[in-house]
């Protein structure tokens, strides 16, 4: 992260130097800065009501159910997770959001998941491997509808704008294979090196 | 078919918010309205501790994305991408995605108007956004929420996530189209 951090600030600076382009990059620190501030307060309200949804579902034991279902894969995908830990109820219910298409309910959850995660996790300010590779399957973007694309096509006047779900799911399907074996691979790597930090 | 999908969208949510409360307070006999609250209490808390984590890279993107480098970024993997048949249109919405999901959009309605969505430029750019993420702001809430800083080797497997995302979404187009 140190590295793309400085990678994306260092090239455009760089860049900016000989496009001419630095009244635009010293404008765009400021708007973005702000943007940043609106989209996590634009969260709260979202985030207030679908962790309030998820405690009832919790509470009734509907979290359980949908966790115990989905058990073969999570204890595969987070063997460090125990069986009936909430955090597996949690990355279910992200998982089932995101799959549905409800990226605003999928975002609580998914945060949910991550503090039951962190509640496992030794080291506070290190991310654990059920964390990289809960954050990682994100990636594949879940979503096996992609809604906001369908209606840029029909927006764009396409005569089929829904013609596209069929190879979205194998392409989601596929870098979702690729997720899992790239996390449980570095996993690996990293613990025969002892858990270096990068 | 389009239909279908925009009214399933519109009904799950009211669902979900009637049906998981109406199943607690039924069958289970919970008190649902004060559950709710419990639960919804840390809503605002998580918010703010996610602003850090989004200014970061958020101003980052924002400053790569106002200086132009992206096109250098094009013009560097273009030979490599030329080379499989990659058209070099699709380029840039498709490097866009992980960094911005607003600006890679804003880049994929510009390709949809110049060559139409159901080109097969258009539909190539159509399956990969439709399958692959904006992994810098979904690291950045995610770990935010929990206040992790050390992200060990998230961002490289989800770089290549991505990476694999486009290239399958090439074949199967190929395949398909």
């Amino acid at each position: 992260m140190n590295v793309v951090w400085l990678l994306l600030i260092g090239a455009a600076v760089i860049t900016a130097v000989f496009k001419g382009t630095m009244p635009a990059v010293s404008n765009a620190t400021f708007s973005a800065a702000g943007t940043a501030v609106e989209l996590a307060i634009g969260l709260v309200g979202g985030m207030t009501l679908f962790l309030g949804l998820m405690r009832v579902a919790q509470d009734s034991g509907l979290v359980q159910l949908l966790a115990r279902a989905l058990r073969p894969v999570f204890r595969y995908l987070f063997p460090d997770v125990p069986k009936d830990h909430p955090a597996l109820g949690a990355m279910a219910m992200n998982f089932g959001a995101n799959i549905l298409g409800l990226g605003d309910a999928a975002t609580p959850f998914g945060i949910k998941a991550m503090e039951d995660l962190q509640s496992l996790n030794g080291d506070k300010e290190t991310a654990s491997d059920a964390m990289c590779m809960f954050v990682t399957l994100h990636s594949s973007s879940l979503q096996l509808i992609p809604v906001m694309v369908i209606s840029l096509r029909a927006a764009a006047g396409s005569k089929n704008p829904s013609e596209i779900i069929v190879g979205t799911i194998f392409a989601t399907l596929a870098s979702m294979v690729v997720a899992v074996a790239t996390s449980k691979l570095f996993a690996r790597w990293q613990r025969r090196a002892r858990g270096g930090a990068a | 078919m389009k239909e279908l999908i925009n009214a399933a969208s519109n009904w799950i949510v009211p669902l979900l918010i009637l049906g998981i409360p109406l199943y607690a307070f039924a069958a289970r006999r919970i008190r649902v309205y004060e559950s709710f609250i419990e639960g919804a209490k840390e809503g605002f808390q998580i918010g703010i501790r996610i602003i850090p984590y989004l200014v970061a890279i958020l101003v980052a993107i924002g400053m790569f994305r106002a200086s132009g480098a992206m096109d250098w970024l094009v013009w560097i993997l273009q030979p490599v991408t030329s080379w499989v048949g990659f058209p070099a249109e699709a380029l840039p919405s498709s490097l866009m995605r992980s960094l911005s999901g607003s600006a890679a959009f804003a880049l994929s309605s510009d390709i949809f108007k110049t060559y139409g969505p159901d080109s097969f430029i258009g539909r190539l750019v159509s399956v990969i956004q439709g399958s692959t993420e904006t992994t810098f702001y979904i690291m950045a809430v995610y770990f935010g929420a929990v206040a992790v800083r050390k992200t060990r080797y998230t961002l490289p497997a989800s770089l290549i996530t991505d990476l694999s995302g486009i290239v399958a979404a090439y074949i199967i187009c190929r395949l398909l189209f």
